[in-house]
């Protein structure tokens, strides 16, 4: 769980309708919500990232709606880490369980700017950030999620076990 | 120490002790929900964990009443899905076409949810059923599968805020306006992780509707649940609605909290949460008038007959103002077809109304109502995130039935008792 990518940053409360807008939602298609990832935010906000970047949220990330497309969506436009200052419930739960790795950091993602190149140790929660020589500290992955992304998201961990 | 009402219900349907706040325990689960959104996911995930079948067929709900009638091919294809789901599995309750209703006022008024059951569903407002005792709360389609599969999922034991409100409701305020001013109060995150517990005597003041119209957006302040006790007007209209067996239900005297917040309901005037979040929140009397293209009356959080009794009253002998369209949604078809025996469609009609199908319609900007760029609405539903409803140029206001009504007879936003 090891991440190396230039960060993008958007506000605070960036809900569900932000990261992926209703009218998007006829498709269950990763590669087709990718491409339209954030366009409640801002159209063709996609355009800019590159494959493995990484996005950094403020407050309340993920609040709205409980659709799984969001974290599909941002998955789908290539990105495999959302660090925040803190994540809406709900988006929370389907990070994991769709194996997005979520990192949440509280006020010291302040230290985190649009553009910087972060390299990332998800399981112990550290952030290199090279553009600064900084290191910002996040919340370990709890034990639990660790346990879901490691057998690859929910569906692996549920066919274990009816299986 | 005491448990409070989300420890007490998820202790009884845990096999693990509860001790404390961020605990994680697995839960079995009373009933299971998803909609025509979120049903084809949850139906996709459940295929990929090769369960060879759903833990109850009679537990599980899917409602297709997002974009139904169905407003394109792709959203008729998502509900041709569900449909097929649904058949295969041998589903009880399945809602489509005439049976279907808005998702959270329709199980209520079956009797699928009620005091002491533990409800995940693929919907964030599936909180509605805490204002009926319930521990219920959101979950994202491939949990919902996880839980359709095994008939269980995980819970952190969230913290909980208790909210006490005390007084007396002015004649045009609602349950509407009482959580409307807690939002904007502990604000769009003020309760994240949380649940939120009401009590208070104004709690003898809430019928069942109005419990779930609080309830229903707990989610907008963060919550896990907002949580009602279970009471003589809660038992009442569970038997009224077909349940039997049902007991009363009260957070413990040494109940742990990690807030407390404290309500004086009387006085307060109805209030509004302005673009673009539900904890913009402002009195009535305090705001400009503001100019709006559309009124809409409907949803998860108000669309009930209440709510509908609420509108006619206002709109009664009244036309809407000429630049406004005024559209109305019964939530269900129970509650259209009550609406219609008490003459509320014909007072809704004569005042220049469009009544529309029960389902979510232009709510979540899906159709029958979306907004242009520039537009603005008033609208009794819980969300006005920025482009909600339409156009990212485009505004929502919430407010109550009687705001709406009020709003949609002036063309401004005025206060109810100034029609
Ligand atoms: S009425 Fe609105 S908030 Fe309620 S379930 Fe439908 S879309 Fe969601």
């Amino acid at each position: 769980m090891h991440f190396k990518g230039k960060g993008h940053k958007v506000g605070d409360h960036i809900d569900t309708d932000a990261i992926i807008p209703a009218r998007c939602l006829v498709t269950t298609d990763p590669e087709e919500l990718g491409r339209n990832c954030m366009a409640g935010l801002e159209e063709n906000w996609v355009s800019r990232v590159n494959r493995g970047d990484i996005l950094l949220g403020g407050k309340n990330f993920g609040c709205g709606s409980s659709r799984e497309h969001a974290p599909i969506a941002i998955l789908g436009a290539g990105i495999p880490v959302v660090i925040a200052h803190s994540f809406a419930r709900i988006f929370y739960r389907n990070g994991f369980n769709m194996g997005l790795v979520l990192l949440e950091g509280g006020d010291e993602i302040s230290r985190l700017s649009d553009g910087d190149e972060l390299e990332i140790k998800a399981l112990e929660g550290k952030i290199v950030n090279h553009t600064t020589g900084d290191t910002v500290n996040s919340l370990p992955v709890p034990e639990f999620m660790a346990d879901i992304l490691a057998k690859g998201g929910l569906i692996n961990y549920v066919r274990e076990k009816v299986a | 120490m005491g448990k409070n009402l989300a420890e007490k219900i998820l202790q009884k349907h845990s096999p693990e002790e509860i001790k404390k706040p961020g605990q994680i325990i697995p839960c079995r689960v009373s009933l299971v929900l998803a909609n025509d959104i979120t049903a084809p996911l949850a139906g996709d995930s459940f295929r990929k964990m090769q369960a060879p079948r759903v833990f109850d067929a009679d537990k599980i709900a899917l409602v297709c009443d997002h974009f139904t009638p169905n407003k394109d091919i792709a959203s008729a294809e998502q509900v041709q899905k569900v449909r097929r789901f649904a058949r295969e599995m041998n589903i009880t309750h399945y809602y489509e076409g005439g049976n279907v209703g808005v998702e959270h006022a329709l199980l209520p008024e079956l009797g699928l949810v009620g005091p002491g059951d533990v409800v995940v569903g693929a919907d964030s407002h599936t909180c509605t059923y805490g204002g009926l005792g319930a521990f219920a709360t959101g979950m994202g389609s491939t949990d919902i599968a996880a839980a359709m599969a095994l008939g269980e999922t995980w819970f952190k034991i969230p913290e909980t805020i208790r909210v006490n409100m005390n007084g007396s409701l002015d004649e045009f305020t609602t349950s509407k306006d009482l959580i409307l001013n807690l939002i904007g109060r502990i604000k769009v995150d003020g309760a994240l992780y949380r649940a939120l517990e009401f009590a208070g005597d104004t709690l003898t003041e809430l019928d069942a509707e109005a419990r779930m119209t609080m309830a229903n957006m707990a989610i907008e302040a963060g919550g896990k649940a907002g949580l009602f006790p279970v009471d003589q007007v809660t038992l009442d209209y569970c038997r009224e609605h077909g349940r039997q067996g049902d007991d009363f239900l009260e957070p413990d005297g040494q109940a742990g909290y990690c807030m407390q917040v404290d309500m004086q309901v009387s006085g307060m005037p109805p209030q509004i949460a302005c673009p673009h979040l539900p904890d913009n929140v402002a009195g009535v009397d305090d705001l400009e008038e503001i100019k709006v293209d559309q009124v809409v009356l409907g949803s998860c959080t108000n669309g009930r007959i209440s709510d509908l009794r609420q509108a006619a009253h206002i709109l009664k002998d009244r036309h809407v103002d000429k630049n406004i369209r005024l559209i109305v949604l019964p939530a269900t078809p129970k509650i259209y077809a009550q609406a219609l025996e008490e003459g509320l469609l014909e007072i809704f009609l004569k005042a220049g109304g469009i009544i529309g199908p029960p389902t979510c319609g232009p709510c979540l900007g899906g159709h029958m109502g979306i907004l242009a760029s520039g537009e603005t609405c008033l609208a009794t539903t819980n969300r006005n995130f920025k482009g909600r409803m339409g156009s990212l140029e485009s505004k929502v206001y919430l407010g109550s039935p009687y705001v709406a009504a009020a709003t949609a007879v002036a063309g401004r936003i005025i206060p109810p008792a100034r029609v």
